[in-house]
């Protein structure tokens, strides 16, 4: 007789917790449960990204909703005979959050997860990415199959997204709503329009858009068959990083399942409604992100972006109107059909309504996604979710934005999280990368590590952004080792000033962002590297001098020992001194000094 | 897909499988001991029985999970049922035809079983 499924043991499947070995703890898991006759009666699902990633791989198993972190496949056993077979929770795998260590057996409990509010994440973590029925119980594709049968018409759908205020997710924060707008009234000769959706996420410290095409592609899928249906289009392009092969794996599989379903291809609903969707794997240049080079490597062509207007909405794919919202935008469709585009505004600020999702990387003791609604402080998505920064060390700034973004000093760690506010000091939203960074980061390094990354990333079509980024990181290279002038300084917010005016696409015009809005706010750490030939940070290799304290060293030689370079001399019992000639600067004497008596500054 | 009833019908199937993740505090929860006497004493096939019947009753705000020894091993196979606002109900000997009674009775018509319980038992 058909049973119960009295539990279900949710394991993340998501990038993260997969590069960490979840998929063969839920290889363990199922052995075990055929081992113990439980098959029936307790289901293994593997679900989207849970969002903290610092922990994985994470397991979570209802109806306990008992919370497991960094789970190995040897810990499959035990879950199935102490925790599936006696109920007995495993308390030695319960995440703990705090200095307090208390076990956290709730999710939902955590201080990670009680500021949140999800909306493009809703599904992730909470449904099999894999199977079309568990999206199609949470309301999936209840908003197309409404707009299809009602039938409700194109321009009543367009009304509500712009009613909602939702803005683009991919960093401009253009008016969604404008947008599909814009596409529905261009005139297309032959008829065709086409839906795009951009999915080459590409920022370094950025997984907002993989998590969710791997957590609940339907939600996309079906967003851009309501889009298709709003601006009259029927094929629909997915543009994805060929680095994400999960993602490509999980969106294909949807796609062939809401074939099966009827939930694309001809006669959608038996209204009459046509839509079909192709993936196309990007191979990884950055600037395939902008729209206009994404679009015009859709076409087959070498990547490079194309002067504007004319805009996609006008003249895109294939010189049709074209329909390109970023993934997370997306998400977000179906959640504003589903529960009304007042529900939406209500939540966030009136010019930046609800959710945004951010990745969290860098000096942060809770790295992964949070989905925070808009006009959160970045205290709020620090302190509290992200756990602050680890060692108790200060949080010096965050970079949002990634290369096309700038930082965000301590001293403005209460301002709001929405587009506004984070134009106004120079920073921008961005697609939601959020690097945080602590007292040991120097900040001209940074903004010379995105500098470098643009450099690599530049296609080269424009003069200001392949030699101007390249003239500019060499510039911040002279100060880092010491060799900079004061009057540099001045070449730089020039040459800056330069390279925003006359870059062809938004990433050369927004490649200065990070020099910038460090000069803005760490300006004294730029002249510390030109006046005092300090680093203050000590990162600076160049500028920095170890030294071994006479009075606290012993002798004990391991230095010495150490030494990558031989530039350690002295004998046992007796203080060592460092050749500052041959001296590689890299730290390996004072990493390994039991006495601390080796300093750098 | 043709009609939004053959979405509904997929929707209610599915959602019957998966309200088991909500945490839902108004649902009914089945505690079963399953500690080493329990399980000696026959907990399992008890346990069984009551995730069948829920099926079978379509009951849809009703969790069955397990505990471990509750100390009066000798009364085991013990299953206790937390109704929310009313008193924690322990039924003890349980044997797998007891399990009809006590989902059609208790889970469904709010009634304990009273002469299974452990007030009638000591």
């Amino acid at each position: 007789m058909d049973t119960m499924v009295r539990s279900h043991i949710m394991v993340c499947a998501g990038t993260g917790c997969s590069s960490s070995n979840s998929p063969a703890i839920i290889r363990a898991l199922e052995q075990q449960i055929t081992a113990h006759q439980l098959e029936g009666e307790v289901k293994v699902v593997q679900t989207g990204c849970f969002g903290l990633c610092a922990m994985g791989p994470v397991v979570l198993i209802y109806p306990e909703g008992a919370f497991y972190t960094h789970v190995t496949p040897a810990d499959a056993p035990e879950i199935v005979e102490e925790h599936i077979i006696k109920g007995r929770i495993v308390q030695r795998l319960l995440h703990r959050e705090g200095s307090q260590k208390n076990t956290v057996t709730s999710l939902s409990d955590t201080r990670f997860y009680k500021p949140q509010v999800r909306i493009a994440l809703r599904n992730c973590g909470v449904i099999d990415p894999e199977n079309i029925e568990e999206y199609i119980a949470n309301d999936g594709y209840a908003a197309l199959g409404r707009i299809l049968t009602a039938p409700i018409a194109p321009q009543e759908v367009i009304d509500t997204i712009k009613a909602s205020g939702l803005r683009g997710r991919g960093g401009a924060g253009f008016s969604t709503g404008t947008k599909w707008q814009f596409t529905k009234d261009a005139v297309s000769e032959d008829g065709i329009k086409y839906v795009a959706c951009n999915a080459d996420e590409g920022d370094p410290g950025a997984f907002m858009d993989r998590s969710i095409l791997e957590g609940d592609p339907h939600s996309v899928l079906e967003a851009m068959a309501i889009a298709g249906y709003a601006v009259g289009a029927h094929i629909g392009y997915i543009y994805v990083r060929a680095e994400y092969p999960i993602a490509v794996s999980r969106l294909q599989t949807a796609i062939d399942q809401a074939h099966s379903y009827g939930l694309l291809g001809t006669n959608i609903f038996d209204s009459g409604f046509d839509f079909d969707i192709e993936l196309r794997l990007g191979a990884g240049a950055f600037v395939c992100g902008e729209e206009t080079a994404l679009m015009t490597s859709i076409e087959g062509h070498r990547g490079e972006p194309r002067p504007r207007p004319p805009f996609p909405a006008v003249k895109g794919l294939f010189r049709r109107p074209t329909l390109l919202n970023n993934v997370e935008t997306y998400a977000n469709i179906t959640w504003i059909l589903n529960h009304g585009a007042q529900a939406f505004a209500a939540i966030g600020t009136p010019a930046s309504t609800g959710t945004k999702v951010f990745a969290l990387g860098g000096k942060i003791a809770n790295t992964g996604l949070v989905e925070i609604p808009m006009g959160t402080t970045l205290r709020t998505i620090i302190e509290e979710i992200g756990g602050g920064c680890p060692g108790g060390k200060a949080f010096k700034a965050a970079q949002t934005g990634g290369p096309s973004g700038g930082c965000i000093p301590a001293s403005l760690i209460d301002t709001p999280i929405d587009y506004d506010s984070l134009t106004a000091i120079g920073s921008m939203m961005g697609s939601g990368g959020l690097i945080v960074m602590d007292e040991d980061n120097c900040m001209v390094d940074i903004a010379k590590f995105f500098l470098e990354f643009i450099v690599d990333e530049s296609c080269g079509k424009c003069t200001p952004c392949r030699i101007g980024t390249k003239r500019l990181y060499e510039l911040l290279t002279k100060i880092t080792e010491g060799k900079g002038t004061m009057e540099d300084l001045d070449t730089i917010e020039e040459l800056c000033h330069h390279l925003k005016t006359s870059s062809l696409c938004a990433l050369g015009q927004s490649a200065p962002n990070p020099v910038l809005s460090t000069l803005r706010y760490f300006r004294e750490e730029y002249v510390a590297h030109i006046v005092e030939h300090r680093c203050p940070a000590g990162v600076c290799k160049r500028l920095l001098r170890f030294e071994i304290d006479p009075v606290k060293c012993r002798g004990c030689t391991l230095c010495i020992r150490n030494c990558p370079a031989d530039a350690i001399a002295g004998t046992p019992k007796s203080p060592h001194i460092i050749d500052q000639e041959k001296c590689v600067k890299c730290g390996a004497c004072m990493d390994n000094c039991r006495f601390d008596a080796i300093c750098k500054h | 897909m043709k009609s939004m009833e053959e979405l509904k019908a997929i929707r209610e199937k599915m959602q019957r499988q998966m309200n088991i993740r909500q945490e839902d505090p108004d649902a009914i929860r089945v505690v079963v001991g399953m500690a080493t006497c329990g399980i000696a004493a026959g907990a399992k096939p008890v346990l069984t029985a009551f995730l069948e019947q829920v099926r079978l009753h379509n009951l849809q705000n009703v969790t069955v999970s397990q505990t471990g020894c509750i100390g009066v091993c000798r009364l085991e196979p013990i299953v206790e049922v937390y109704v929310p606002g009313e008193e924690k109900v322990t039924y003890v000997k349980m044997k797998p035809e007891m399990v009809p009674k006590i989902v059609q009775s208790h889970l469904v018509n709010h009634t304990p079983v009273s002469e299974y319980t452990i007030g009638a038992a000591e």
